[in-house]
């Protein structure tokens, strides 16, 4: 399957893998020892997901990780000293010490843009960026990250919206783990599947499973092909799980045990030692001296690290402007005459084609019920080695127990569409088209056949 | 002042094609006060780029552009609407530089401020929100040469550059400025009017209200000396405490509401470093602590004027 990635590649996979997890272990126990100055934001079991898509992309790629996207940094080229050093507020670290955790870039070399806390803000942002590397001919992509939680965010539509009408090279990656914060995601957004919204932006979206960092490396590796082919973005939602609570502080109890017994057993570094001895692509031998190697890189590193004074008081007054400390440079990779007049000029019309003029024919939808995401060509469709069980399946455990005290239409009252469908006995809503009323008979029985078609079918599925 | 600030943005993106401008409806409209009007024509959809009405995502697109290395010019259809990107300008753009060196050179600008009858919600002066705001530069120019001059220094600057462009002095101020490039500084006030009994300090439409009392006063034997801030961050405290060093009392206009308008943090500035000159207390003349009404007696009332700072300015120099 992997047939792009050569054996050093896919080793080299592991070697990302593991230093991020074994650096966020050093920062578990750091900050037991009072040396991180703030807060520690695990992406424990989502390593795969921050590995797996950055490794995609080409050097000249732009990407904006979220805090949790380490790996996605390393793979980059930072280095463990880097975040070591942030976290620890010193000197030496990437901002010298004015933001901590992943809150750095670089924008010279590794074309990587600083997150900040704000969700939803690096959307713009990287359709921004995606605009001007295609303004300036450069062919590159740009790709960013967002949790289940913050496509709740006014700014996740303005950004992906205008990435679409753009059709800029953008790449999303939806890293649904679940939880946001403590608020699991059914009570973020009424639909199961997050990929589902980019059809209301008109663009290609795929699933992938987010613990097998192959199938991640993967899907986005055909997401990112088809941005730079100029086919506009695309929105790839991962499935993957925060195994720990939002940051050190936070133990998590309000995530039920089975579910995490459920995704330790996908634990996607467990998942890919497997497959890599499976395929024979490794020995014990390699195995040990590529963790020998992250245990070397990291001792030197956190060594470095702790070492490292921490800056200077005066640093807190300095750097709030750029008085000429930096040179702004675009670099051109098309003939600046195409953008200046009188190449650009053009006339000040606006070309309409469709007049917006009502289908006659088009009944209003009913929303889509358990339609599986297919994902556009060039996409492939990503391996589901182990498909998470359907919420209706598993213990309703994020449901109050007592909702008498809510008012009627709260999202307590609201079913997952899809429930509504399995169940025989439950009403489905009639949905009138257009211009046809309830008195319309033909209309009626066409719509109780379809009905009753569904319920055979999904009993049938059942058994 | 409208023909000046486009041709600021004419001039700056035929010098330069990192140029490049974006907003709702600044292209094939040319603008809802046709500032833009001709650029598209000139420089195309990939210079002049129509986008949806999201205000974030145009603010944050623009700082995705600026780490590229282009100079984006964004536009606020009117500078209201700046709050429903509020925090892409004052936590992504404003904080760039300081915590991770990426300078963010971008300029917002927009027509601002009342007179026009907007309303409450196209008449605002929300300037001090983003003066507040270290890592942001903040303009408000009252001259036409001064908004074209000022404008290409915005769009040369390396920082994110809020240019507020007041509405009504856009067609009300007329000057003939000189053809060909030349740049006004940021961050340097200008005396509009010498005088030695007092220190009226402006800014933007209250500026020229400002002038109009000073000439008032001057039949009266009241010298007012007038100061133009143009920029209102950085400020330029040199200018002003200079100003009351030599007319030993000062009074502030301006059209924003009072508290926390820039009066305020003025007289502070003033405290601290020119008590020892001041012969009676700082004064302000201010928009009122209300949003900006619509109907006309009531927006007058909001509203400073040349008799309301005349009025003031005769107070103070009898104090």
């Amino acid at each position: 399957m992997p047939a792009q990635l050569t054996r050093e590649q896919q080793l080299e996979l592991y070697y990302f893998l593991q230093l991020n997890r074994q650096l966020e272990e050093r920062l578990v126990r750091m900050h037991r020892q009072n040396k991180i100055v703030g807060g520690v934001y695990l992406s424990l079991g989502q390593e795969a997901v921050s590995v797996g898509s950055a490794y995609a992309l080409e050097k000249r790629d732009w990407l904006a990780p979220m805090i949790r996207n380490i790996g996605a940094l390393l793979v980059k080229g930072f280095k463990p000293r880097d975040i070591f050093t942030q976290h620890m507020g010193k000197y030496t670290s990437p901002t010298l010490g004015k933001d901590g955790t992943s809150h750095f870039g670089d924008l010279k070399d590794r074309h990587v843009v600083s997150p900040i806390s704000m969700l939803g803000d690096l959307i713009p942002v990287m359709t921004g960026v995606a605009m001007a590397g295609r303004y300036l001919g450069q062919k590159i992509v740009a790709m960013t990250w967002i949790g289940d939680g913050g496509t709740s965010t006014g700014v996740f539509h303005e950004g992906l919206n205008l990435a679409a009408v753009q059709r800029a090279p953008l790449v999303l990656i939806v890293e649904n783990n679940q939880w946001a914060y403590s608020t699991p995601v059914s009570r973020q957004v009424p639909i199961r599947d997050l990929a589902n919204r980019a059809a209301a932006y008109g663009i290609t979206s795929a699933i992938a499973d987010g613990n097998d960092v192959l199938a991640v490396y993967q899907a986005t590796k055909s997401a990112v092909d088809q941005c730079r082919a100029g086919r506009g973005p695309v929105l790839l939602e991962v499935k993957t799980m925060r195994m720990k609570g939002h940051a050190q502080h936070d133990a998590a109890e309000y995530v039920p045990k089975e579910m995490l017994d459920y995704w330790k057993a996908q634990d996607p570094i467990e998942r890919y030692q497997r497959y890599l001895t499976e395929h024979k692509l490794w020995d014990e031998k390699t195995k040990s001296e590529i963790d020998a190697r992250v245990s070397r890189e990291l001792d030197e590193d956190q060594k470095f690290a702790e070492e490292s004074p921490l800056p200077p008081a005066d640093l807190a007054e300095q750097g709030v402007y750029c008085d000429g400390c930096h040179t702004i440079e675009a670099v051109w990779q098309r003939p600046q005459k195409e953008v200046m007049p009188p190449a650009a000029s053009v006339a000040a019309v606006w070309k309409v084609g469709d007049f917006g003029a009502l289908h006659p024919s088009a009944p209003l939808k009913p929303p889509a019920q358990e339609k599986p995401v297919t994902p556009k060509p060039n996409v492939p469709v990503p391996t589901t080695a182990a498909r998470p069980p359907h919420p209706s399946h598993a213990k309703q455990h994020a449901r109050p127990v007592n909702t008498s005290r809510l008012p009627a239409g709260l999202p307590a009252d609201i079913e997952p569409e899809e429930d509504i469908a399995r169940k025989p006995d439950a009403e489905v809503p009639i949905r009138v088209p257009f211009g046809r009323g309830p008195k319309d008979k033909a209309f009626v029985q066409q719509r109780e056949a379809k009905v009753q078609e569904k319920r055979h079918r999904h009993k049938k599925g059942r058994r | 002042m409208l023909e000046a600030i486009r041709e600021a943005l004419f001039e700056e993106m035929q010098r330069d094609p990192t140029v490049v401008t974006l907003g709702e409806d600044i292209g094939v409209f040319g603008g809802a006060f046709k500032v833009t009007e001709g650029l598209y024509a000139k420089f195309g959809p990939e210079r002049v780029i129509d986008t949806p009405i999201s205000e974030s995502a145009i603010i944050g697109a623009a700082c995705g552009m600026s780490y590229l290395g282009l100079r984006p010019v964004v536009e606020m259809q009117f500078i209201d609407f700046i709050a429903c990107c509020f925090n892409q300008i004052t936590n992504f753009a404003a904080k760039s530089h300081y915590r991770c060196g990426a300078p963010v050179p971008m300029v917002v600008r927009g027509p601002s401020g009342g007179g026009v009858h907007g309303g409450p919600f196209h008449s605002g002066n929300p300037e001090m929100y983003f003066v507040h705001t270290p890592g942001l530069k903040v303009i408000y120019p009252s001259t036409a040469y001064d908004a074209k001059g000022l404008l290409k220094s915005a769009i040369r600057d390396n920082n994110p550059v809020l240019f507020f462009e007041h509405k009504f002095l856009y067609r009300r101020v007329k000057e003939d400025i000189p053809a060909g490039d030349y740049t006004v500084p940021i961050g340097k006030a200008v005396v509009r009017r010498e005088g030695r009994n007092l220190t009226i300090v402006s800014y933007a439409a209250m500026m020229h209200a400002s002038l109009e009392a000073a000439d008032t006063l001057a039949k009266e034997g009241i010298e007012a000396e007038v100061i133009d801030l143009r920029t209102l961050l950085p400020l330029d405290s040199e200018t002003i405490l200079a100003s009351v060093a030599r007319t030993n009392r000062l009074l502030i206009v301006h059209e924003d509401t009072r508290t926390g308008g820039i009066a305020g943090e003025i007289a502070a500035i003033v405290c601290e470093g020119a008590f020892q000159h001041l012969d009676a207390p700082v004064f302000r003349v201010t928009g009122l602590d209300t949003p900006v009404p619509y109907s006309p007696p009531l927006e007058e009332r909001f509203l400073p004027n040349a008799e309301k700072v005349a009025a003031a300015a005769r107070e103070l120099a009898q104090y």
